[in-house]
């Protein structure tokens, strides 16, 4: 398994996601800089969190314009996987490689803290080593989190099953008062329709190792190990069956 | 050391520059002995320019002349330092495996108090430019803040301002802000105190020095292009704020963090790469006070072409380039040769990188323009601990001590509800909760919070290795107004406490010196007692002072400042296993307290929240009896006998019983607990008294005789007072409530009154 780790100039999650794959889960990763292409030999492309190009304007919208932005495009497009975390959501989004948008918190102000989330759908690539409505306790850090989309596509996203992530409390109640930041549906991640990519407000990074916490998150970084790993095994049987 | 008494050009002053007069220096804050001081070093009277380089430079903000006498007799030694107080942009110690822990605490309090915003921003960033100029990466920050009180609009809006400055900053830049201190009082209202605290960690080896060397080697500016923001920053931080002081907004910088952090990644490359020989920020008195710093430490001199410095806007005199506070710039002392490979990684992070002059031999710091010498000072002569002015002021015992001191105990009312009381208490903002505050950062980002905000002290874990660091800063300035000497001892061994609460061993102190203004002998008084009490207590607890900063001139027309001498602690964690929190971990598990309890309401929260006054002597610190609590304490945390450790301070024992109890918010624990209560204690004093070197602590069953033969063993005063357990808090026949009621206090009345709308 080979992971890349995009680095805009403004990105400062780069370094926990990067340590997550190669500590917590022993696996290779490189940083990829912002202004390369190649993402050949990666089978998953990590877009951290951070703020891209600063982000004074709006979060990931300078960034969807960058030389890597569109090589992700085309690698996701190609079926490679790919999480984007915080801001990295905000740029799958602005890059419309995933639907809705991140507007200011619901409080308007910058919301750092730990957050529970139940699982939704325990069946993307992402998310196979949690149980369906478990509850895992991961920290959030952002002021541009509250997930927004409109009325028919919120629709096309909850009956396609493509919320992965739903904030609630410890003992996993979802309503408007487990809701830290105004997200449609408590929505804390979702899929792309072809559920290859994942963006999620919440930082699974920052809870892959238990003296900081919580190694909740790291259930989803081995999850993705199983996903590719199948895959490559389905490659495998593929090529000798053709041979 | 190159001569410096020698005139060595004709220097002109610039065609349109105002007249070289008393009014002249006297406005820039130099005085007529100053003066003349200044004509005999140039052998001449200096230019427009040349004055404004001195004024700068001489200011109270950046040549420390009221103080650096007496910080000159803190103790500063130690086996592990680096870089001692004074030698380096901020302090270095050894932390064994070839690193080293990089830390400093700097004040922002004028412009703050005019801009909260940007004076709260610009500070963060100025105190983490401070140490990755010295080659280290900033794991963490904390900030010491005070406010007047939250009933005053205009106080909800420095605090707004502040916090919001601070996270965003702090948030963009990608260095978690772990912790600190936030405290309210009615004489912070009109000059609150914004002081910020840097943590990093270097190899030991790729350090880098504040200096030049190398005649013939370039001068680069690197970062952000030069503007008109903060010129003479560091002159207006060095007066007492006044109606006036609304005038001179201007003199507040406008922060950039993603600059910054571009800033902090390309510098850190540089020095990697080893490519310069010296690199120090710009922040207060800018261009001027690196170059002339920079020169003075390497022994030798600088020549730049002021025209050379990249702008924001045309038109900018030499005078207002070399004043200029811009943020997010250095400047580095590259060794020839490398200028090439400089210039790709800067532009690689898409900033400027220019040379603007070179390194000469001739001790002097010359500025030309336009082929014209503009200014030529010594070096010596402007920076710190060279020749620059050094004062030892006046001291007058204060008036109001006496009668401050007089308060009788005796006569306070105990016609008390304790229950009512204690909830009262906790809906104090100074007790309550600051989690309102400490959302608002990212405290988690880069991986290493072992303990964020909320229990004695932070932790930070060092990757690929075992070990931890844990920092906190400390002063209960309510102690020190009552008495300098003895509150400042208090907050060196709070700060020590706290760490060892959190399994540290306690390393090393930086301190942000708020005081009035040093010219009033009462002022003065406090100022030199805090220091006396902070050698005192630095030199028991074998803590050197590795650094930090003064802030004079804290006044309000209407009110005294209370004397904030804040302690900026770090300590050493070899095993992160051992890392310990406040809160109680597990039902039955023994609760101890360690150290005595006394009739000691002098000065304590309870006196102020319940009584409304801010009297008596307060409570008294025996060094002996600290010195074995921490050693013990230390000695069962790392032995793994303790489960919660949580040092007894602001609100005594029954707030620190509750903190224990509702600490950890989603899995609250009550306790059960029978007070003992000697001879003579009164109830509030046993709930609400502040004495020193207690603890609270909760143990496992099944560690229970050990954990009580090594308290035997060490002759520490303790008692064991109950079991953890329950949704109540219990104090028996005096205290009964539920721990939802306690939460709700606790968790929302900082909001509450945070957020008011009128």
């Amino acid at each position: 398994m080979r992971v890349a780790v995009i680095t805009f100039p403004g990105s400062n999650s780069d370094h926990d996601s990067y340590s997550a794959v190669k500590y917590c889960l022993q696996e290779e990763v490189d940083y990829i800089w912002h202004q390369d292409t190649d993402l050949s030999g990666y089978d998953c492309v990590i877009l951290p969190g951070g703020f891209s190009y600063g982000d004074y304007l709006r979060s990931g919208a300078i960034a969807r314009f960058s030389p890597i932005v569109s090589a992700v495009q085309k690698f996701v497009a190609d079926g490679g996987f790919a999480l984007g975390i915080c801001n990295g959501f905000q740029v799958l989004t602005e890059s419309a490689i995933l639907p809705g948008a991140l507007i200011r918190n619901r409080s308007i102000k910058f919301l750092g803290q730990w957050a529970y989330l139940r699982v939704e759908n325990n069946t993307t690539p992402f998310t196979t080593r949690y149980q369906r409505h478990q509850v895992i306790r991961v920290p959030i850090a952002h002021g541009e989190g509250n997930f927004y989309v409109a009325d028919g596509q919120l629709a096309e996203i909850e009956d396609n099953n493509r919320v992965v992530f739903r904030y609630c409390d410890k003992e996993g109640v979802v309503n408007d008062a487990t809701n830290p930041n105004g997200s449609r549906n408590s929505i804390a991640g979702i899929v792309n329709a072809g559920g290859n990519v994942l963006g999620m407000m919440p930082h699974p990074e920052r809870a892959a190792d238990a003296i900081l916490g919580s190694d909740d998150g790291l259930l989803l970084f081995e999850s993705l190990r199983d996903s590719i790993n199948k895959r490559a095994g389905e490659k495998t049987s593929g090529t000798v069956s053709a041979a | 050391m190159p001569s410096s008494d020698t005139i060595t050009s004709e220097v002109k002053p610039i065609a349109g520059d105002p007249e070289v007069n008393e009014a002249l220096y006297s406005e820039l804050g130099i005085l007529p002995d100053e003066f003349e001081q200044i004509k005999g070093f140039l052998g001449r009277t200096p230019t427009f320019t040349e004055l404004g380089v001195y004024s700068v430079m001489w200011s109270e903000h950046c040549s420390y002349k009221n103080s650096i006498a007496l910080l000159k007799t803190l103790p500063r030694e130690g086996d592990a330092l680096l870089a001692k107080a004074g030698e380096e942009n901020a302090g270095a110690v050894d932390i064994g495996g070839g690193l080293a822990v990089v830390f400093k605490i700097e004040s922002h309090n004028h412009p703050s108090a005019l801009e909260p915003y940007q004076g709260a921003a610009t500070g963060v960033g100025g105190i983490h430019r401070d140490i990755f100029t010295m080659g280290a990466r900033p794991l963490a920050s904390l900030n010491s803040l005070r406010f007047g009180s939250l009933d005053n609009p205009r106080v909800r809006h420095l605090l707004d301002g502040v916090v919001r400055g601070i996270g965003d900053y702090g948030n963009c830049f990608g260095v978690p802000t772990v912790g600190g201190e936030v405290f309210f009082d009615e004489c912070y209202t009109g000059n609150p105190l914004v002081n910020a605290m840097s943590v990093g960690v270097v190899k030991v080896d790729g350090m880098i020095s504040a200096t030049m060397e190398g005649i013939g080697n370039p001068i680069m500016i690197v970062g952000s292009k030069t503007g008109r923001d903060g010129i003479h920053g560091a002159t207006f931080a060095s007066v007492e704020l006044s109606k006036e002081s609304e005038s001179q907004r201007s003199s507040v910088q406008v922060g950039d963090p993603f600059t910054e952090k571009l800033l902090l990644e390309a510098s850190l490359e540089i020095i990697k790469e080893k490519l310069a020989v010296g690199m120090q920020d710009m922040g207060a008195a800018g261009i001027t006070c690196s170059c002339a710093e920079m020169s003075a430490k390497g022994e030798v001199g600088v020549e730049i072409d002021i025209d050379k410095v990249p702008t924001r806007e045309p038109g900018m005199s030499p005078y207002e380039i070399l004043l200029s506070e811009s943020q997010e710039r250095m400047l580095l002392c590259v060794k020839a040769g490398n200028e090439e490979r400089v210039r790709e990684i800067f532009s690689k992070w898409e900033l400027d990188s220019t040379i603007i002059g070179e390194v000469t031999d001739t001790g002097r710091f010359v500025v030309t323009s336009k082929g014209q010498v503009v200014s030529d000072i010594p070096s010596t002569t402007l920076a710190l601990g060279g020749e620059t002015p050094v004062y030892i002021r006046e001291t007058k015992r204060p008036a109001y001590l006496d009668e401050a001191h007089a308060l009788d105990i005796g006569e306070l009312s105990q016609d008390l509800d304790w229950n009512e009381t204690l909830l009262t208490m906790l809906a104090s903002p100074n007790l309550a909760d600051k989690g309102w505050v400490f959302h608002q950062y990212d405290s988690s980002v880069r991986s290493n919070t072992v303990v964020g905000p909320g229990s004695d002290a932070a932790v930070i874990r060092l990757k690929k290795t075992r070990k931890a660091l844990a920092m906190a800063t400390d002063c209960n300035a309510r102690y020190c107004y009552l008495d300098p000497f003895e509150g400042t001892r208090i907050a060196v061994a709070e700060s020590a406490r706290n760490l060892v609460c959190s399994g540290a061993k306690p390393l090393a102190v930086t301190n942000c010196l708020n005081f009035g203004n040093p010219y009033k002998p009462e002022v003065y008084y406090t100022f030199k007692a805090a220091i006396e009490g902070m050698s005192d207590a630095c030199s028991a607890l074998g803590t050197p002072v590795t650094g930090g900063n003064v802030s004079f001139y804290n006044e309000d027309p209407q009110r005294k400042v209370f004397p904030t001498p804040v302690i900026g602690m770090v300590g050493l964690i070899d095993d992160v296993a051992c890392v310990t929190t406040s809160w109680f971990k597990n039902e039955g598990d023994i609760i101890y307290v360690l150290g005595v309890s006394k009739n000691e309401l002098g000065g304590t929260e309870f006196l102020k929240v319940i009584h409304n006054r801010t009297e008596g002597i307060p409570p008294r610190l025996n060094m002996e009896e600290e010195l074995r609590l921490q050693k013990t304490l230390l000695s069962a945390i790392e032995k793994r006998l303790v489960r919660s450790a949580h040092d007894v301070s602001d609100g005594g024992l029954a707030v620190a019983l509750t903190e224990c109890c509702i600490g950890d918010r989603d899995n609250p624990l009550g306790a059960e607990v029978t007070l003992e209560k000697l001879d003579g204690l009164r109830v509030d004093g046993l709930l609400f008294g502040e004495s020193q070197s207690r603890v609270i602590v909760s143990v496992a069953p099944e560690d229970h005789g050990d954990f009580y033969r090594l308290l035997t063993d060490a002759n520490q005063e303790f008692s064991r007072v109950g079991v953890v357990g329950g949704q109540r808090m219990t104090i028996t026949g005096i205290v009964d409530v539920a721990l939802t009621d306690l939460s709700a206090k606790f968790y929302q009345s900082l909001p509450a009154l945070a957020e008011r709308m009128v």
